[in-house]
């Protein structure tokens, strides 16, 4: 098992600095930078330095100099120490927007992961329990609509018919115009109230993909050998269900709601934009389209990190929860 | 299942029944041969859930290929309405101060004005100023002369205004005996031994011809360049005296335009508004039976850009699914068939590209194409390279699954031993059974493609105006505006979306259990 952890950590690392690499030379490489559109302006002004040589300064300036090759590693020397360096859309070090902006969609994604799970587990499981019937169709349809919704087009209508019709939330941000004037209990129910559509949205566009794991998975177990034999041994229906069946349903499920979790950090980037919500989506977002080279490098390998820890943590839970897996 | 199946079943049966009289119990053509490709499609069309995905599809294909040969708009076509934009003409304010005129000759100070309206609102005869007495008289309504106590007419106090035809100054006399005239509604006056006529307008006139004329109203051009004629100020006139706030008015140049008035109470000003009839783009225009779903922000009839944005999302599906699939599978099917070093390589490479988060990517591509303003064609087309080349790595993993547990079965150890070709090997026997697996994923995944390059559209990093497509149109809802008021514009294209995407879905969910022998039904 060690042996297992450790070469898969190994692989990774290499797999990761490949990614870092590839991302370092597409950043690079975008012809038109933060950089330019700075130089731009400044050269604009009057009695100013001509753009090249405003280019050739700022180029110094933010390490932009070097070669893609040397300037990766440059990049990933510091980085490896921790050093991220400062964002140029937002003016301030990469890890403190980070640090800042990253609480906040954790806990949007959190919330909306458990509502997901309380939700689509259940209703997967009823699904698969009484396939082809009403409630199997009703809950396929749901499913398969949560999948094909677009985000966009969802979140215009949750506005459209919560914030414009009814008027009970906002269109939006995440404070309101008096949030200053409130006590802090206060400011913490106006943030949950500004945070109620995002996560309806979150909750109903995820919803769909768990609800079909779920009822395929569940369905597959039904069909096993084992619980024909339960069945045949005379256990009641409940109880082959929710005892023999559930169990088994869990392995998959366990494994793919653990790899899921490191992707809670990442940030709902459609979501949060739609929404104003400051995390670290709406962030990084904004970054990205302003040409910030240091904090997109950094969020694209935080996002390539969350996704080797998730493919790690579920190969491992799936060999600690199913012991018939044996890893070679 | 219904009713109806059993009962196509029975005379199916009874049919068969008919048959089995003719041939022997042994005899080939009494059993029902059904290819596996058959089975498939028999499997699929039973399953009433996929035929309804299957029709919405046929329909959104052909509402968007065919929809727009039929439409009599082309994609890009601007609709203009005749809106009228008033601009401000002319202003007119009823005179309620009194104006002086003072006498040829003669001193007529300021004070002596002041000290003649407190006469005039306390209904005194006379004033004093400065130890002179000066004799104020009513000559008429709103017109006052001053005298001094030996008779010397030294200035008048009016309110109606004397608006003389020529830039010479007339004679204090002359405006005097008129104001006069005017003020006591007399027809005819004389001044200096020429009788001079007045008519109910006020236009003053000797046998030699206009003057002038009389008015209460002091009116103003306000658009540069304007010499208001003396035909507009009488209709004008006649309207304020109506007390109605609209009239028309032509012009020398035989042009016919509306005019408008709009009372000030602050100021006591009326200003009045030409009304110009103006081609503008007609932008945000309700359903009629022009344009079924109205226009849109650039004045384009909203459903022929809706089936143009069809066109576009479901051919930039079926093109990036392509190009994926295509890498997917070559990569896949190497991978798979040769293993060892040359499989770690490429399952290494997937990894990677597994790895590297597609959505930044795609916004930051997006944004850099921006900045660089690529042309919305070109634009298309690397959006199209873009998805496609961020696709590939899970087919390829797919597929090098399947063919890694195929090419342990025993037809391919029968290839091997036939000396069949190895690329023949891969591309003729293995991937046509990979191919089930394959279409149900790109069916899905086209589902998904067109969610992503509808997204980016919607953010404003795909597909750029002037080309449609469904997420571009629903652009439009950013604007809060918008949103609220003009549900034409952006429901029907995330409806056409959301059910195109649901198709596929349900589509491939059915294609998935037709492919699957071991589904029982």
């Amino acid at each position: 098992m060690r042996k297992f952890i450790i070469k898969r950590l190994l692989l990774s690392v290499v797999i990761l600095f490949f990614v870092a690499l590839i991302i370092y030379a597409l950043m690079r490489c975008l012809p038109t930078s933060y950089i330019e559109s700075i130089a731009r302006q400044k050269s604009m002004q009057p009695g100013s330095k001509t753009f090249d040589e405003w280019m050739q300064q700022l180029s110094a300036t933010y390490g932009m100099d070097k070669g893609i090759i040397a300037g990766f590693f440059s990049w990933l020397g510091k980085a490896l120490t921790g050093n991220f360096g400062d964002s140029w859309f937002y003016t301030e070090p990469v890890l403190q927007v980070f640090n800042r902006t990253v609480w906040l969609s954790f806990i949007m994604g959190g919330i909306a992961f458990i509502f997901e799970i309380i939700i689509a587990i259940p209703l997967g499981i009823i699904a698969a329990t009484k396939q082809y019937s009403k409630t199997d169709y009703t809950v396929s349809v749901i499913a398969l609509a949560g999948i094909s919704l677009p985000t966009f087009f969802f979140a215009a209508l949750l506005k459209l018919l919560f914030s414009v019709k009814l008027g009970w939330f906002e269109l939006f941000g995440l404070v309101g115009r008096n949030h200053q004037q409130l006590s802090s209990f206060g400011q913490f129910l106006d943030k949950a109230h500004h945070l109620v559509l995002p996560i309806v949205t979150l909750v109903v566009i995820s919803i769909g993909g768990l609800m079909r794991y779920t009822r395929t998975n569940m369905l597959e177990v039904l069909n096993a050998d084992y619980i024909r034999t339960a069945r045949a041994k005379g256990v009641s229906e409940h109880k082959v269900i929710y005892k023999h069946a559930f169990r088994n349903t869990l392995i998959p499920l366990v494994t793919i709601i653990g790899g899921s979790l490191p992707g809670l950090f990442s940030g709902a980037l459609i979501t949060e934009t739609l929404y104003s919500i400051p995390g670290i989506g709406y962030t990084s977002y904004n970054a990205m389209v302003g040409g910030d080279i240091p904090f997109s490098m950094f969020y694209l390998t935080f996002i390539a990190v969350l996704t080797l820890i998730g493919n790690l943590i579920a190969d491992i839970l799936y060999a600690v929860v199913d012991p018939r897996v044996r890893i070679s | 299942m219904s009713k109806k199946p059993e009962k196509n079943n029975k005379l199916k049966n009874s049919a068969s029944e008919k048959n089995e009289q003719q041939y022997s119990l042994n005899d080939d053509r009494r059993v029902k041969v059904l290819s596996p490709g058959a089975l498939v499609a028999k499997r699929f069309f039973r399953n009433r859930m996929a035929m309804v995905g299957l029709i919405i599809l046929i329909a959104m294909f052909a509402f968007s290929f065919i929809g727009g040969l039929i439409s009599p708009y082309s994609e890009a076509q601007l609709f203009y309405r005749t809106d009228i934009l008033e601009k401000e003409y002319a202003s007119a304010i009823v005179n309620t101060e009194f104006r002086y005129l003072t006498a040829d000759g003669q001193e007529f100070p300021s004070v002596v004005q002041a000290k003649m309206i407190l006469a005039v609102n306390q209904n005194l005869p006379e004033c004093e100023y400065d130890g002179i007495t000066y004799t104020v008289t009513k000559e008429g309504e709103d017109l006052y002369s001053v005298s001094l106590a030996d008779g010397t007419l030294i200035g008048i106090g009016y309110k109606d205004i004397f608006n003389s035809n020529t830039s010479d100054k007339l004679p204090f006399g002359l405006v005097f005996e008129a104001l006069k005239a005017y003020t006591n509604e007399l027809d005819t006056f004389i001044y200096e031994d020429v009788e001079y006529s007045i008519d109910i307008d006020g236009t003053v006139a000797n046998a030699e011809g206009e003057l002038g004329y009389i008015s209460r109203y002091f009116v103003q051009a306000l658009m540069p360049d304007v010499f208001l004629s003396r035909e507009f100020k009488e209709d004008l006139y006649e309207t304020l005296e109506n007390g109605s706030d609209e009239f028309k008015f032509t012009d020398a140049d035989g042009v016919e335009y509306d005019y408008t008035l709009y009372y000030n109470a602050a100021s006591k000003k009326y200003t009045i508004k030409q009304g110009t009839e103006s081609r503008v783009y007609d932008t945000y225009a309700s359903p009629s039976s022009k344009h079924w779903l109205g226009t849109d922000r650039n004045g384009m009839d909203m459903l022929t850009r809706l089936m143009y944005g069809g066109r576009v999302s479901l051919l930039i599906g079926f093109i990036v699914e392509f190009i994926a699939t295509f890498i997917g599978v070559i990569l896949g099917g190497i991978s798979g068939y040769f293993g060892g070093w040359v499989d770690n390589l490429i399952m290494r490479i997937v990894d990677i590209f597994y790895c590297i988060p597609s959505m930044p990517i795609i916004i930051i591509l997006g944004a850099a194409m921006d900045a660089m303003s690529v042309d919305p064609k070109l634009r298309m087309i690397y959006l199209m390279l873009i998805l496609g080349f961020l696709g590939w790595p899970g087919l390829a993993r797919m597929v090098r699954g399947q063919i890694l547990s195929l090419r342990e079965q025993e037809f391919m150890t029968a290839t091997e031993a036939c000396g069949v070709r190895v690329s023949r090997r891969i591309y003729k026997h293995l991937i046509p059974n990979v191919i089930p697996q394959l279409i149900v994923s790109c069916t899905m995944g086209l589902g998904s493609t067109i969610i992503t390059e509808s997204t980016l559209s919607f953010l404003g990093l795909g597909v750029r105006f002037p080309f449609a497509s469904w997420g571009n149109i629903i652009n439009d809802v950013k604007d809060t505006f918008v949103l609220m008021n003009y549900w034409f514009i952006w429901i029907p294209a995330g409806a056409l979306l959301l059910i195109t995407v649901l198709a596929f879905n349900i589509v491939g969910d059915g294609l998935r259990d037709a492919f699957d022998p071991k589904m029982k039904r």
